[in-house]
């Protein structure tokens, strides 16, 4: 293992290593977990020239500060963040840097990621990847599972974070368009217990606002605002659970249920969001409302594939500074 | 057998085996699971990314860049559940139990509800001879069934914030063990020593859907040397 690092200063929210996410051991209780925004994981392998599901870090609403003690490396940040960049050959003084931007690093350098600005999430990486054990082949943590790199937990104060190789170039890449424009429609396909709940009961799903509660994270959004009851009794035998279904508890506030979903679950599914649409959704901070609209499978699909190619114009769009 | 097979999302598909929750459906339910799993384990041909055993439902995942969902679907379509036999484990687990006042949480209340000594409610726990009808919760927690008693609790009104690790736990016919400590709305009637989950392990889960459990009483001086011992 290399001893190339930084030092955190500032741990950030929910700060962990994650990767596309764990296969094949669902079955066991281990969810899949992985990036809640795989087109920001995406592009920031891109840029870093990695491999493109290289182990990167992701925060919520806050990221780390962190300095570099020892070794030279690259670093991109993704998403909508306003963060600083400390370099030692000058003094420290702050400057605010640029997303979608590689920057060089040196020696006593420091990067200060201080919010992201109106989104949720955003993903700190680095060029040849961070030195981490990874589990089943994934650098994904699952906190709630005590599974994964930095023995399953958040990165914390104090700790040091290392990272493969040094690295130092000269032609730095950057992405100068990356519009991430959102709305408050959320795509969804049908749930597999829609017919538990009335006719009335799904007209109210897609005609009233929802609102995202404070209680949200990886696991699920809660939200509030628009009461969904079943028909009879709130339960179903538990069965198995995708990323994007939305359950609904008894007390009837539904709950979409994001990347560290539980594995099976007992609750009505009455839709689920459509992969293309979970980052936007969850890039929604609490408080913000939200409406669902309903798609067909095919429509869904065509989405998905549509982002497949919108992600490969953006890698066209990288240049060098 | 399988009644239905539904597309649920554009990466999974729903395997539909009936409403009941009942061992021989279940059964079948997970010979389908060791038959698609296997197949994952020899040769991913078709890129699966997860398949999730239930009482009466398979969950299939598959992934979504490949665009061969209808190879995926053939694939299913074509098992032959008669032809694929069955997976029932002849090994049994045995799970040493205490259920001294000081684990069994609420052993009292599950005896006050049902009207039963809760020396007949140990004894009819150590006698069932349980299945796991499935994996799920958190890592390597095993859903089992069917308790052979008139023992019939809901679930805590107000379930536990913390119920302790390797608590075991009832409702309706099923029974749990909690691997480590998490909240839950289960009855705890008992503790175990052992470990459950053993995350560098290849097969990391000490049950396996399919998996034959039976319960053995300990006493508490048992389950202090054990809990050293492990």
């Amino acid at each position: 293992m290399s001893d190339y690092h930084f030092v955190v200063e500032r741990s950030g929210i929910h700060t962990t290593f994650q990767d596309s996410g764990y296969e094949h051991l669902q079955h066991l209780g281990i969810t899949t977990g992985g990036v809640v925004d795989n087109n920001l994981f995406k592009i920031a392998n891109k840029l870093l020239e990695n491999d493109l599901d290289e182990t990167i870090i992701e925060f919520a609403y806050q990221g780390p500060r962190l300095r570099l003690e020892k070794g030279k490396v690259q670093v991109v940040i993704t998403g909508d963040v306003h963060f600083m960049v400390s370099k030692k050959s000058e003094d420290f003084s702050e400057k605010l840097g640029k997303t979608f931007k590689i920057y060089q690093l040196n020696e006593g350098d420091i990067i200060d990621l201080l919010s992201t600005k109106s989104s949720v999430y955003g993903y700190f990486g680095v060029a040849g990847g961070f030195s981490i054990d990874k589990y089943n082949n994934s650098g994904s943590t699952l906190v709630r599972s005590a599974i994964g790199p930095n023995d399953g937990k958040c990165i914390q104060e104090n700790q040091i974070i290392k990272f493969n190789l040094e690295s130092i170039k000269k032609n730095l890449k950057q992405l100068s368009y990356f519009s991430n424009h959102q709305d408050n429609i959320i795509k969804v396909l049908e749930g597999p217990q829609i017919n538990v709940f009335s006719s009335e009961t799904i007209k109210n799903f897609f005609e009233r606002n929802f609102k995202i509660s404070n209680n949200t994270d990886r696991m699920g959004i809660r939200l509030e605002g628009n009461e969904i009851l079943s028909k009879n009794s709130s339960n179903i035998p538990s069965e198995g659970i995708v990323k994007g279904s939305i359950q609904v508890p008894g007390d009837g506030n539904p709950i979409v249920l994001m990347a560290d979903h539980p594995t099976i679950g007992g609750y009505p599914k009455i839709a689920t969001v459509i992969l293309n649409d979970i980052s936007k959704l969850a890039h929604l901070s609490a408080g913000k409302e939200i409406r669902f609209q309903k798609v067909s499978l095919e429509t869904a699909e065509k989405l998905y594939d549509e982002n497949k190619k919108y992600l490969d114009k953006i890698f066209q769009l990288i240049k060098t500074i | 057998m399988i009644k239905n097979i539904n597309q649920i999302s554009e990466q999974a598909f729903l395997l539909d085996f009936g409403d009941e929750i009942a061992k021989e459906i279940n059964q079948n339910v997970i010979n389908i699971f060791y038959y698609i799993y296997e197949q994952i384990q020899k040769d991913n041909f078709l890129d699966l990314r997860n398949c999730v055993p239930s009482y009466n439902k398979l969950l299939i995942q598959f992934n979504p860049v490949k665009k061969n969902k209808n190879e995926v679907f053939d694939f299913i379509n074509a098992i032959d559940v008669a032809t694929i036999g069955s997976r029932t484990s002849h090994k049994e687990i045995e799970i040493p139990v205490c259920y001294d006042e000081e684990f069994a949480l609420d052993l009292h209340d599950v005896s006050m509800k049902t009207n039963i000594d809760e020396d007949m409610i140990i004894k009819s726990h150590l006698s069932t001879n349980f299945f796991v009808y499935m994996i799920g919760f958190m890592p390597g927690l095993p859903f089992m069934g069917d308790l052979q008693s008139n023992i019939n609790v809901s679930r805590l009104i107000t379930p536990r914030v913390r119920v302790p690790s390797r608590s075991v736990g009832v409702v309706e016919k099923f029974c749990v063990i909690y691997p480590n400590e998490s909240p839950g709305g289960w009855n705890i009637i008992g503790r175990t020593p052992i470990r459950l989950f053993f995350k560098n392990k290849k097969n990391p889960s000490l049950f396996n859907p399919g998996s034959n459990v039976k319960f053995r009483l300990i006493s508490k001086k048992e389950f202090f040397k054990l809990e050293r011992d492990i």
